[in-house]
């Protein structure tokens, strides 16, 4: 199984908000070792497609030189079930960047129907034993395969492109790879 | 320019959000990291909770100067020396660092700021009326 808990991204505004989809599947494994014949997904799932929604967004918006991690959770309701066929929809919004950390409020939707909302802190981290986990391939691979720069613009309505920094790490390292 | 009640109950709704502890727990002697269990974390979230109530800005380190402790220019054996308690007088005016000076442990910092100070260092920053 794969740690993806969200789809793709069906809108992404640079340094402001994203909007995902996650689509339930009656195939996925873990919604039947939750409760024995109710495959609802677990909230703490959710939390996690709404982080994964947050953080990507914020790495974005720092260029992805940060390693930004989850950090705490100050706030998370739910208020009904999500089980296979329903499809929500995740949208984080940016409270606030700092040096040391950013905060987003979220909420998942099921059509018209809020099913959760959630504050989400996120940590800046300088600790380089981490450094497999942040690779700059990684990160360009994910927005690509989430459909970030299909749909995302920049603060200023132009198209998201990868920044040139993560775009020149991969060459880099694309580079490094050939020559050994 | 609001009331130190007001900042006092403003306080409190932010240290209940960051912390998830209850309205009651928030009293003037009540520490952050001992009696209401805030982490490192934490601070970052106070911080701009109390910004966005006060509408403030709050530099890095004003609320809470962690540099200081570990900067070696005012740490020794784990210990904040003179230099460095003189230093946190300076960058802390809203706390009462008396006890700590008594024996200032680094591991002990954490725990030295209360409610009580943080009004203190809002009200210097937004002005209060009585």
């Amino acid at each position: 199984m794969r740690w993806y808990w969200i789809d793709k991204f069906i809108e992404f505004e640079s340094g402001r908000y994203a909007k995902a989809v996650k689509c339930i599947s009656l195939a996925e494994e873990h919604l039947h070792d939750h409760f024995s014949f109710y495959p609802m997904i677990p909230n703490s799932l959710v939390i996690e497609g709404m982080a994964q929604t947050g953080g990507l967004l914020i790495s974005e918006h720092n260029q992805f030189s940060e390693k930004v991690v989850l950090a705490k959770i100050p706030k998370a309701r739910f208020y009904c079930d999500a089980v296979p066929g329903d499809t929500l929809i995740y949208t984080t919004t940016i409270e606030y960047i700092k040096e040391e950390g950013a905060m987003v409020s979220a909420t998942s939707y099921k059509g018209d129907i809020l099913h959760a909302e959630a504050e989400i802190v996120f940590a800046h981290l300088n600790d380089s034993r981490l450094g497999t986990l942040f690779e700059p391939e990684t990160f360009l691979r994910m927005m690509r395969m989430l459909g970030a720069f299909d749909v995302g613009h920049a603060a200023d309505g132009s198209r998201l492109v990868p920044p040139p920094r993560l775009l020149n790490a991969v060459k880099s390292a694309q580079n490094d790879g050939q020559g050994k | 320019m609001p009331t130190k009640d007001e900042v006092f109950d403003k306080i409190r709704t932010a240290l209940v959000d960051a912390l998830g502890v209850d309205e009651e727990d928030i009293t003037p002697e009540a520490t952050l990291v001992g009696d209401l269990g805030a982490e490192s974390i934490d601070f970052l979230d106070i911080v701009f909770r109390l910004e966005k109530a006060f509408d403030i800005k709050i530099p890095r380190g004003e609320l809470f100067p962690e540099d200081i402790l570990t900067d070696s220019k005012y740490v020794r054996d784990g210990k904040v020396t003179e230099t460095g308690l003189s230093e946190l007088r300076k960058r802390m005016p809203f706390a009462n660092l008396d006890d700590f000076s008594k024996n200032p442990l680094v591991q002990d910092f954490g725990n030295l700021l209360k409610v009580a100070d943080m009004c203190r260092f809002v009200e210097s920053k937004v002005g209060v009326t009585d």
